[in-house]
């Protein structure tokens, strides 16, 4: 059964990168009691670890979610910004967003003749207020925003901001609920600042020195009208990420991760992606190198206010993340 | 101030030894503890009451160019070492190589341009360095493939406090660490003079896997955008305005309690202070947090005009601000009892 109410907490709670304390205490408490040990990093990554003797095995999925960064604020409540994380300007457009203490703003543009320049420093936040009082005292440069957007779903799809990685994070929480009797050493780790560079999985990958590493984390699809064209669809399971700009799966991981899926009868579909990067990314030639790879979950319409996923998809994920762990 | 003789000195990114003798000559003199590591940096202690290890940064090295080429008739070609702005090459007196030899940076003379040619910037490969010889073989006498070419322009005081120099990005953070070094505080930290930030952070990376620190702080020329057409929300920082602080950059996310905090040590001590308003660039900050288990960072930078150019200009009082800020961090951080 998909646990609609936690993956909706996930989805709303305030975290950009860097700023990953709300998202951090929100996780902590929803996995109290679950893990043996409960670690947070010098760069603000948590780590949950279910002790053992065999085998360390080490899970990543990021915190961090995309938003923006106040550059400037002016006295009449219009507020400059530039990206935390990749964004397109002619997508943020029209969007609301909202602050960690809760107040909104909606993207503008200045003016322009022609629509195909509008550029990120074109656009400015319009807070809603021509109280100089009120602008003064709650905005300041470094503040940071994220999307605006309700939750919703259906039977079998969800929509909704931040998927990428809350849905990550979702599956990790799960998957430690359900976490199976093992003699291997496994560590769930929540990191921050993955989508300014996977920087947080760069110390915990140092800090762990893991003998086996999976990231999790969404991939895009090639079943959309006039698609990117790639062989991953939403409904089509666990996605065995073979490739992406920042790792080539460990041969020896992809037939792991592929004969877990086959004797579990857990759906899945191989996936190569020919941009992006995650986690696996720098925990891979971190010390004397991990063998790495990456489960990823199909994922429309990635970094914008609106992505779309599979419950079934992320169910087979979270089937083949306890597999692993349990695995000598 | 170690300033003026700082600027005056050669140091290209991967050729900082002229910057380095300077330094540890002057470390010498104060009696301060430190070594040269593999890479070139110097890495400085000074003793004092501890909580945590702190880490100050600043890079001896400037962009600069390196010969790469000598044509027949003796003309040097040459590549940039950094993030040169190419506008600004042409016809600037430089020394080239170890025995300085000088030359100017020449071109076609706009007589001679086609209209298209008038209209860009002049690329690097269109340039080359005149030092007065006639023939590939009276050139190769004094410089080698592979010379460092450094800018010549001498160190002035002009305008209400101002600076007029080459390689403010980062002697000013050089010279601020030297003093602060010179002080003899009663709070631990190392000073590390960094090598190759221009190209890639290179010297930081490896300083900071010696010293794990848990707190780094990057004293750093940055870009200032103060100029006439600049609307207000894009100058990244004004002249005069005092210390910037980092919020983002494309190296690092600043721990916005650490920056907040100092953004207080300033505000408490009436030290002036800006945001840097800008999200682009980076610093040594970026591979001193990622190091082995991370550390917080912060950049606490001197506004820098016409960056990366001959004429840099800075403000002594920006300096200053900087200078005393830094201080006063380092001995908030290491309040309380611990001695080591």
């Amino acid at each position: 059964m998909f646990n609609s109410e936690l993956m909706k907490k996930l989805s709303d709670c305030f975290g950009p990168s860097g700023r990953e304390k709300l998202i951090r205490e929100m996780i902590m408490d929803e996995i109290k009691g679950l893990a043996d040990e409960i670690t947070i990093d010098p760069l603000g990554n948590l780590i949950a670890r279910k002790k053992g003797n065999g085998k360390k095995i080490l899970f990543s999925a990021h915190m961090d979610q995309i938003g923006l960064i106040v550059t400037h604020v002016d006295e009449k409540g219009f507020l400059r910004f530039a990206n935390v994380g990749g964004l397109n300007a002619k997508e943020l457009l029209g969007l609301r967003m909202v602050f960690d203490n809760g107040l909104e703003g909606v993207i503008c543009q200045e003016e322009l003749k022609d629509k195909e320049k509008l550029k990120i420093s074109k656009l400015f936040l319009d807070v809603a207020s021509t109280d100089k009082e009120f602008i003064k005292k709650n905005f300041r440069t470094g503040d940071m925003c994220v999307f605006k957007t309700e939750y919703y779903e259906t039977d079998d799809c969800v929509i909704c901001k931040a998927a990428d990685d809350r849905i990550g994070c979702y599956i990790l929480i799960e998957a430690l609920k359900k976490h199976p009797p093992t003699e291997n050493d496994v560590y769930y780790v929540f990191s921050v600042q993955e989508e300014v560079g996977c920087r947080g999985a760069k110390t915990a990958g140092y800090i762990i020195d893991p003998d086996l590493a999976i990231a999790i984390d969404v991939t895009a699809t090639g079943d959309t009208p006039d698609g990117i064209k790639m062989d991953v669809k939403l409904g089509g399971g666990a996605a065995i990420k073979l490739k992406d700009n920042s790792i080539i799966t460990h041969p020896v991981v992809k037939d792991l991760l592929t004969e877990l899926a086959e004797e579990n009868k857990i759906k899945y579909q191989y996936e190569i992606l020919e941009f992006g990067g995650t986690d696996a990314g720098p925990i891979h030639t971190s010390k004397e190198g991990v063998p790495s790879g990456v489960i990823s979950i199909p994922t429309r319409n990635l970094h914008t206010s609106g992505e779309i996923f599979n419950k079934f998809d992320v169910e087979e994920c979270i089937k083949l993340v306890i597999a692993t762990a349990e695995k000598e | 101030m170690f300033l003026k003789e700082l600027t005056e000195l050669s140091g290209v990114s991967g050729c900082e030894y002229e910057v380095r003798n300077y330094i540890k000559s002057k470390l010498t003199d104060m009696g301060c503890e430190f070594y040269v590591d593999k890479l070139g940096n110097i890495i400085a202690h000074n003793k004092g009451r501890k909580n945590k290890t702190i880490m100050l940064a600043a890079h001896m090295d400037e962009v600069g160019l390196i010969v790469t080429n000598i044509d027949s008739d003796g003309f040097i070609k040459f590549e940039a070492v950094g993030g040169i702005d190419q506008r600004v090459l042409n016809s600037k007196p430089v020394l080239v190589g170890e025995k300085k030899i000088p030359g100017v940076i020449g071109s076609k003379a706009i007589h001679l341009m086609s209209s298209d040619e008038k209209e860009k910037a002049l690329p690097i490969d269109k340039m080359y360095i005149d030092i007065g010889t006639s023939s590939k073989s009276e050139t190769e006498k004094l410089v080698n493939i592979g010379d460092y070419v450094s800018f010549k322009s001498s160190y002035a005081e002009f305008g209400d406090n101002l600076i007029k120099a080459k390689a403010l990005d980062d002697r000013t953070g050089c010279s601020i660490i030297l003093e602060l070094l010179s002080q003899k505080l009663d709070a631990d930290f190392y000073g590390v003079f960094t090598v190759m930030e221009e190209v890639g952070l290179r010297g930081a990376e490896t300083a900071a896997y010696q010293l794990e620190p848990d707190l780094g702080l990057v004293l750093e020329g940055t870009v200032c955008a103060d100029m006439p057409e600049v609307e207000e929300h894009d100058k990244s920082t004004l002249i005069g305005k005092g210390a910037a602080l980092s919020l983002m950059d494309n190296t690092t996310v600043y721990d916005i309690d650490l920056v907040r905090s100092i953004a207080k040590i300033a505000e408490d001590n009436n030290i002036m202070y800006q945001y840097r308003k800008s999200a682009a660039g980076g610093n040594d900050a970026g591979v001193i947090h990622k190091t082995k288990n991370g550390a917080k960072a912060a950049a606490i930078s001197v506004p820098c005009r016409y960056i990366h150019s001959p004429v840099s200009v800075a403000s002594k009082k920006d300096i200053e601000s900087v200078l005393l800020l830094t201080k006063l961090v380092i001995l908030e951080n290491q309040k309380g009892e611990k001695h080591v």
